[in-house]
């Protein structure tokens, strides 16, 4: 019995992984002032990428860094619109998930049915004989280490670090930033290529341990989902993990209610976690003060040094 | 390169923008056919010329622009007032659901009135799954593209297991379909040897419709003006609660019958997917049109290609049908990437 309840739970870490990437670095994105509506694409051609890198190599580690750099080349695309050409950062974020979808499905195409062995578990010396919190908390691949890292790191860039203040400066007030002399563009540029490497990184969690094969719009949704936790998290890097990790939970009863005696149709299940993003949502967005306090003031707006 | 401000903003490249996107995609289109390795001419061939060289093929045509258009006249008025009504998908979903569910329960009755009730149900099923982000949009202040994408996702699961459940076929042996709708569940032809319906009709209405709401009336520009100042909009005493209500529920209401138009028209049942991505597409047919109901016409009519296309590429040089998303999505890249040229101009060479 405990086996199972484990086996649940360590689904919650696997489901909410690809989330805590996607969400935190859409988080840094966003404090620089820029809204990447992409990251659905991003998610898409960072699985497609590591699937047929890792596939083609056999080593997991190349298909990561494939993912990686998919994502850092797709929101090159995003950011050279936006910040360079000055288009609408909504209707480009669209863009980037039209063109996302489309393009893994024609570069998946030949991957299709393919599967792949999935990352070994490095288990923490010691540490990983714990009977049950020992499976739980020190047995993981080095993605999920990798990315409490990540938010640790994230939390105190933003926070502690000089450039971290810059960034949220450009992000609060563009302008001022300018004026005193900092490159608004630059960072911003930064800033997205930093968000589309975390979802690239977070796409290649899909397709190499979450469901370590190559389906056609497999992120199914978890990159609208990731963009829902940030304003759930108000922009705080330790709420986003929080999120991350509740939509985990989400995902056991999705994965386990049938074996858990739960007799709702498997399509009504699925719905879970989105109609949850609705309601966290709503919750989080009604205290309108809240948000205004937490979001960066630029969001959304284009900023052009000469004008 | 560098950005230079035009003093005011280029009416030629207002409609230039698009026709210079179109040429790009097209250079880029023959650059990926030449990586797939399959003949650019032939695939050009295949992808633009072939679909519409024969009467049936026109009326496809007509049949995959019809609710483009529809969906793309009524998203460009939201656009227009900047309410993102991205879930269209999901709105013609559950107008299906709701106009097909009608067709279903009135399966032993022949009359008239079949259709018009069905229709009915198309309108208010889009609309009242558009109403649910407008209401938490105004009530809440939640943002309506998140929640209108994930009741997307929402509609597509009901779907599949109304279908599988609920709505499917009593002899059709487990199969997740409907029952085939009967003859006046079932829109009428407008073209013989044709699959074109009425739909075709209805969205040209919704053209004419979409131009003189835009164009002659106060709510039209009140739209425009909540999109360009908003603060101007709230001296003048234009809601902004309203206009979301508007723009959601006119979305809703269109995507809605379209979905209804698609299972009464060209599949005649309530399939698990009915849908592909017209909802989506029809964001590109709004923007390539310049949110403007003529320009959306002729971008169905281009978007609509592209999907019969796709299908022809498919079938004559086995290219996988998702060359079609990467068209669309590259188009959409080029037309924002160009629409730069309506405010600036480009200038080679390095800065001053």
């Amino acid at each position: 019995m405990s086996e199972t309840w484990v086996l649940a739970l360590l689904t919650i870490v696997t489901a909410a992984t690809p989330l805590v990437y996607a969400g935190i670095g859409e988080l840094v994105v966003e404090r620089a002032g820029v809204l990447n509506l992409g990251l659905e694409g991003l998610l898409l051609g960072g699985a497609v990428a590591a699937f047929a890198v890792a596939h083609l190599s056999g080593s997991a580690t190349l298909g990561i860094l494939a993912g990686l750099f998919a994502g850092v080349l797709l929101s090159a695309l995003f950011a050279f619109l936006t910040l360079t050409l000055q288009s609408s950062q909504v209707a480009t974020g669209l863009a980037l998930t039209i063109f996302g979808i489309g393009l893994s499905a024609l570069i998946g195409q030949p991957l299709v049915g393919i599967a792949f062995a999935g990352l070994p578990s490095l288990a923490v010396p010691g540490l990983s004989g714990i009977p049950v919190l020992g499976a739980l908390l020190f047995q993981h691949d080095v993605l999920v280490y990798g990315s409490f890292a990540l938010v640790g790191s994230v939390a105190w860039f933003l926070s502690r670090s000089r450039a971290g203040l810059v960034l949220r400066a450009v992000g609060d007030s563009p302008e001022a930033a300018h004026a005193l002399g900092y490159p608004v563009i630059r960072v911003r540029y930064a800033a997205t290529l930093f968000g589309g490497a975390c979802a690239g990184v977070g796409g290649a969690y899909l397709s190499l341990v979450y469901t370590p094969m190559w389906v056609e719009n497999m992120s199914a949704g978890r990159g609208w989902i990731a963009l829902a936790l940030v304003v759930f998290a108000i922009w705080q890097p330790g709420r986003l993990l929080f999120g991350a990790y509740l939509f985990g939970g989400i995902s056991i009863l999705q994965l386990h209610g049938q074996a858990m005696g739960l007799a709702v149709p498997s399509q009504l299940m699925s719905m879970l976690p989105y109609a949850t993003t609705i309601l966290v949502l709503v919750l989080i967005s009604r205290d309108g003060g809240r948000i205004r306090r937490n979001a960066p003031a630029s969001i959304g707006r284009p900023f052009h040094p000469t004008l | 390169m560098r950005l230079e401000r035009r003093a005011a903003p280029s009416a030629a490249m207002v409609w230039g923008a698009p026709l210079i996107a179109l040429a790009l995609t097209l250079s880029a289109g023959c650059l990926l056919f030449a990586l797939l390795g399959v003949s650019v001419p032939g695939a050009l061939h295949a992808f633009f010329i072939e679909p519409v060289t024969t009467r049936y093929g026109l009326g496809e045509l007509g049949v995959k622009a019809a609710p483009l258009i529809m969906i793309g006249v009524a998203l460009s008025i939201g656009f227009r007032a900047q309410v993102w009504n991205i879930g269209a998908e999901g709105q013609l979903i559950v107008g299906a659901i709701a106009g097909g569910s009608v067709a279903l329960a009135l399966y032993e009755v022949q009359g008239w009135y079949v259709l018009p009730a069905m229709a009915a149900g198309g309108l208010a099923g889009g609309m009242a799954w558009a109403a649910i982000p407008a209401f938490l949009k105004v009530r809440f202040n939640a943002n309506e593209i998140l929640t209108s994408l994930m009741l997307t996702y929402i509609a597509a699961l009901a779907l599949s297991f109304l279908v599988s459940g609920p709505l499917r076929d009593p002899d059709g042996f487990n199969f997740p379909e409907s029952r085939l709708f009967h003859d006046a569940a079932l829109l009428p032809r407008l073209w013989s040897g044709t699959r074109l319906h009425l739909g075709a009709a209805v969205a040209l209405a919704v053209v004419i419709a979409g131009w003189v709401l835009l164009s002659r009336t106060l709510l039209g520009f009140a739209l425009r003006v909540q999109g360009q100042a908003p603060r101007a909009a709230r001296h003048a005493g234009f809601r902004s609660s309203t206009l979301t209500w508007f723009s959601l529920l006119a979305g809703g209401a269109m995507a809605g019958l379209a979905g209804l138009f698609e299972v009464a028209g060209p599949i005649g049942q309530l399939l698990p997917s009915i849908s592909p991505g017209y909802g989506f597409t029809a964001i590109i047919v709004a923007f390539l049109g310049r949110l403007h109901p003529v320009g959306v016409l002729f971008a169905g009519l281009i978007m609509a290609l592209s999907y019969l296309g796709g299908e022809s590429a498919q079938i004559t040089l086995g290219l996988p049908l998702a060359v079609t998303g990467v068209f669309q999505g590259m188009l959409l890249f080029f037309l924002l990437a160009t629409d730069v040229l309506i405010r600036y101009r480009v200038r080679l060479g390095a800065t001053r």
